[in-house]
């Protein structure tokens, strides 16, 4: 054990003072004060960029699939803000937000507008038009059709949807970093200075396993949700 | 359980439709009336307006001017929602809803009328049954996991399920094989036996309308209609030349197929020689045998054990 170079910062292992590739001893020593809270507040900031932008974009397709003019622009504006660098995004919303979380949530929901609205869309819209016809046929109300047909119909696409946004949050979040001391972004900005591996590959591989994790349970969310779509086929 | 509704009548009284834009209506003063009960076959040939005249009746598509009445009260004044769920509607891609199982399927308009589980589960299952699918093997199946004949059986239980009085039926059969076809065909008819509704059947097929339908209207482009009777006096009588075009050159054939030997009141053989043919077959499955067998006379065995005779001339006769 070499000596600690600076006093009661904690006492580092020969892997880590000579910064080998991983050293998992610094990993279970930093787990709770470090790579845990940064764990925590990278699922935080995915949850509310995917939740509110689930949001917005189910209200804007909900309203695309009644009025259909309502589709371009959402999907222009939702495609634009797509195109922005991340970094240069955070540039241009800092101004208005400043240093917050707010900034990097207004920049995440952004990026997931797009993917989640069209595959809503997408999906709303996949409902076979004889499945409509019978509805309206046996009185099913525009309200009742939504509800007891097009949303489940449109499941599967809305999954998709969020598969893909969510896992692309994760892996955008880390960027939050430049922002917000908030994140996995935050260890791994860090340890760039540094060049300190340990610390950059174990929150690196804390958002692909979070990425992955998130993945498979929406897989399974979705099985759940429509067993329907995975019924053996007839003979 | 429920007690059965009556069967109700429909009237179509001038009942016209014209789409904007188009200078020929697609219905065009339509008046015809359906006695409670009985299945009226729509035909003629595309463009007839024949599906439109049907999608008046629920309101999926909405009158221009005339009117129809279902038991008296005019559609136009009823709810149209509510007017739906009291009507059976079936379509040739049945549009079965692939999340729900074929139950739920079944359950889907009791439910809005808001029956209870209890009854609602006890009707489906009494459904299936009457459609010959077995509650038990059927019930939570999906419709991606039956055949397109048995989905047709799910779509037609699914339109009986709150025992509406009038069940629209828009070519029902027309996407399965001749097979499953005439079996259903077949069905259609034992079902109508035992629940009795007033059926309006649209096909462009005449022989299907032939077998199904207790009267005829043929309607020609532009929604007009050239006809309107039963099966018997359509072949018999056709008004005009595009009747008797559209019903057919065979129609004295057809004509034959419609009565069957048991119906005929025959003379006992005395003797007469001939292929031995049962009671339910056609009169036109009679002529065929005796055309192939090269026999003026056929025989059936009476029901009272004593042997019967049908000559050729006496099947001309008929024919007059």
């Amino acid at each position: 054990m070499a000596e600690p170079v600076i006093p009661d910062f904690g006492v580092g292992s020969d892997c880590v003072t000579q910064n080998h590739t991983f050293c998992t001893d610094w990993v279970r020593e930093n787990w709770s004060s470090v790579l845990q809270p940064a764990l925590v507040e990278h699922i935080e900031l995915t949850v509310i960029a995917v939740g509110i932008g689930f949001a917005i974009s189910l209200a804007a397709a909900l309203l695309a699939h009644r009025l259909r003019y309502v589709e371009r622009p959402f999907a222009v504006v939702s495609a634009v803000i797509y195109t922005i660098p991340s970094l240069a995004l955070f540039q241009l919303l800092v101004p208005i937000t400043g240093l917050t979380v707010t900034t990097v949530e207004v920049a995440l929901v952004g990026y997931t507008l797009l993917i989640l609205f069209r595959n809503i869309l997408a999906g709303l819209r996949s409902a076979p038009p004889e499945v409509l016809e019978a509805a309206r046929g046996m009185g099913l109300t525009t309200t009742q059709t939504l509800f007891r047909v097009e949303l489940p119909l449109a499941l599967p696409a809305i999954v998709a949807g969020l598969r893909v946004a969510v896992v692309s949050t994760i892996a955008l979040a880390t960027v939050a970093a430049f922002v917000v001391s908030e994140g996995l972004g935050g260890p791994i900005l860090g340890a760039l200075p540094l060049n300190f591996k340990t610390e950059i590959i174990a929150a690196g591989a804390l958002a692909v396993g979070l990425a992955i994790l998130a993945d498979a349970l929406l897989v399974v969310a979705q099985r759940l949700l429509t067993p329907w779509a995975y019924a053996r086929r007839a003979v | 359980m429920r007690a059965p509704r009556q069967a109700v009548e429909i009237e179509f009284d001038h009942a016209t439709k014209r789409y904007p834009g188009r200078p020929a209506p697609a219905v065009d003063d339509l008046s015809l009336s359906i006695p409670a009960g009985e299945i009226c076959c729509l035909v003629g040939p595309s463009g007839g307006g024949k599906t439109t005249a049907m999608k008046l009746v629920n309101r999926l598509v909405d009158l221009t001017s005339g009117d129809i009445r279902i038991d008296g009260r005019s559609v136009m004044t009823l709810d149209e929602t509510e007017l739906r769920r009291g009507i059976g509607y079936v379509i040739q891609q049945v549009g079965l809803f692939p999340h729900m199982t074929i139950a739920e399927n079944v359950a889907t308009v009791p439910r809005l009328l808001g029956w209870s589980k209890a009854e609602t589960a006890a009707r489906v299952d009494e459904l299936l049954d009457l459609v010959d699918l077995p509650a038990r093997d059927y019930r939570a199946r999906y419709a991606s996991q039956i055949s397109g004949g048995e989905r047709q059986r799910v779509g037609l239980a699914r339109a009986l399920a709150a025992d509406p009085p009038v069940m629209l039926m828009d070519e029902p059969f027309g996407a399965l094989d001749p097979i499953t076809r005439t079996r259903l065909q077949k069905e259609l008819l034992r079902i109508q036996g035992e629940v009795r509704k007033t059926i309006i059947f649209v096909t462009h097929d005449i022989d299907e309308a032939i077998l199904i339908g207790d009267r005829i209207a043929i309607l020609r482009e532009g929604g007009v209609l050239a006809q309107y009777a039963t099966p018997e006096e359509l072949l018999a009588h056709p008004a005009d030349e595009f009747v008797a075009r559209f019903v057919g050159a065979d129609r004295g054939l057809k004509r034959l197929s419609l009565k069957r030997l048991g119906d005929l009141d025959l003379e006992p053989a005395n003797g007469a020689v001939g292929p031995l043919l049962d009671a339910d077959t056609t009169l036109r499955d009679a002529l065929s045998v005796m055309l192939n067998a090269g026999a003026r006379t056929v025989l059936v065995e009476g029901g009272d054990g004593t042997t019967r005779v049908l000559t050729l001339d006496r099947l001309t006769e008929l024919l007059r």
